[in-house]
């Protein structure tokens, strides 16, 4: 998930955490603590090797203001990954088959796998994976609003896969040639995960779709309630996205909101078509003169009211998620007080 | 903050060798208690669809880096050596296998 155009809390410039390697002596002052003059010619060098294509690595400088929004825009996303294990989590004592659970429990596992690959990207900014995580819990940063919603049948799990998932990777697909190279890296191991993902929700749809009649409306009752809060996960229109044009001058984002909405669009359809599954949205028509599948109106005021807390899940999402992390201390200290012990010992040049 | 608090567990890097003939490339980074565990942890964070033969795992402060900013000066030297490369040599067409 990547809303990288909601708002969120700011996260200032994080101390360095103990256990990052200091950075080398001659790497430049941070912005403030040099001349105006020396400030202006990073920052041209900078914008220089973004114009180039080139990516921005963790020691390079890089303006405050690109570090921030690069730390809010990854924690969230990776924040988001972990949230959005809860409501497919759900269902793995419930799903169908042992072929289904088996797949349901690879694909949980993977959006562990993504919130960590995404954490440790954070991290190269100068922010600790302690810091991140609380400001998770303390509800100072988002994840995405999309997971406040409840999965209420098996059909969900397809239509999270289908729908969220294809989302997500229209989202995804051009942030792995992000400027900044570990975000990019990350989205590029990401990216050829989330595949799976897709194919395994359409497949759970295609099946209900093909089913009973009572099947078939469960298919179809998944799909009315996901459609709109998919579409609304590409972020606010473009006229209301106000840090979109910084992003895109530093090459985090590629595409606005309404052009990633409307490629997301043009490719499902046609998917909804062919399992005979219709969309909740009476003034969807295909447009000739552009080759565009134009959608109705967005409820705006729905994203606005999910995003500020008022959804459905959000109170049990974030219970949830503070209640594992204390629920796992005695796990984390276990593992240390056995590391303390055992400091020697460990497999050591063994390289080959 | 606390003995067992994971505050305390440091960060390794992770290389990753995908098959026999290949070196470890870098594939990411995890927190860990110790080595073990960096070890386990980076086979099911970095090889769930077999992507490796062999991890490796260092501690992050372990690693000495070039600076980014001595870009110039550090690798200066290789500039200006063209004759290190086999283009720079002028050899008549007729001549074979050279």
């Amino acid at each position: 998930m990547q809303p990288s155009s909601q708002p969120a809390a700011e996260v200032g410039r994080p101390a360095l955490p103990e256990d990052r390697p200091a950075p080398p002596k001659d790497r430049p002052a941070p912005p403030g603590e040099t001349s105006p003059r020396e400030d202006a010619q990073f920052a041209a060098a900078f914008q220089a090797l973004v114009d180039a294509e080139a990516r921005i690595e963790p020691r390079d400088w890089m303006p405050e203001a690109y570090r921030a929004t690069l730390i809010r825009q990854i924690a969230q996303h990776a924040h988001s990954e972990i949230i959005g294990m809860q409501p497919e989590g759900n269902y793995i004592t419930r799903a169908p088959s042992l072929r289904r659970k088996a797949i349901l429990i690879a694909k949980v596992q993977d959006e562990a796998g993504h919130g960590l690959y995404l954490y440790s990207a954070a991290e190269t900014l100068g922010v600790s994976r302690d810091e991140l995580l609380d400001l998770l819990h303390s509800g100072r940063q988002r994840y995405s609003s999309i997971f406040n919603y409840p999965t209420l049948t098996w059909a969900d799990i397809g239509a999270i896969g289908w729908l969220v998932d294809g989302a997500a990777i229209t989202n995804q697909v051009p942030l792995s040639r992000c400027s900044y190279g570990p975000y990019a890296r990350a989205m590029t191991r990401i990216c050829k995960e989330e595949s799976f993902h897709q194919r395994q929700g359409y497949e759970i749809l295609w099946a209900l779709a093909h089913g009973s009649g009572e099947q078939k409306a469960m298919a179809q009752d998944a799909v009315d309630r996901w459609w709109w809060p998919s579409l609304m996960m590409f972020g606010p229109p473009d006229d209301a996205s106000p840090h979109s044009a910084q992003s895109m001058t530093w090459k985090i984002k590629r595409f606005s909101n309404d052009e990633l909405r409307q490629k997301f669009v043009d490719m499902t359809v046609p998917q909804a078509q062919a399992m005979g599954i219709s969309l909740p949205d009476p003034d969807l028509r295909f447009e000739e003169s552009s080759g565009h599948w134009r959608h109705g109106e967005i409820d705006w005021s729905e994203f606005a009211r999910v995003l500020a807390g008022d959804g459905p899940c959000n109170a049990v999402r974030m219970a949830r998620r503070r209640e594992a992390h204390q629920a796992g201390a005695w796990v984390r200290e276990a593992a240390s007080a056995y590391a303390a012990k055992h400091q020697v010992g460990v497999l050591t040049g063994s390289a080959a | 903050m606390s003995q067992g608090d994971r505050r305390s567990w440091p960060l390794w890097e992770v290389f990753v060798r995908a098959r026999r003939g290949l070196s470890h490339n870098h594939v990411g980074s995890l927190h860990a208690p110790d080595a073990a565990m960096a070890l386990r942890n980076a086979r099911d964070l970095y090889t769930r669809r077999s992507e490796g033969v062999s991890i490796w795992v260092v501690p992050a402060a372990a690693i000495t880096a070039s600076s980014p900013q001595e870009k110039d000066s550090f690798f200066d030297p290789a500039g200006d050596k063209v004759y290190r490369h086999p283009t720079f040599y002028e050899i008549p067409d007729e001549v074979p296998h050279l």
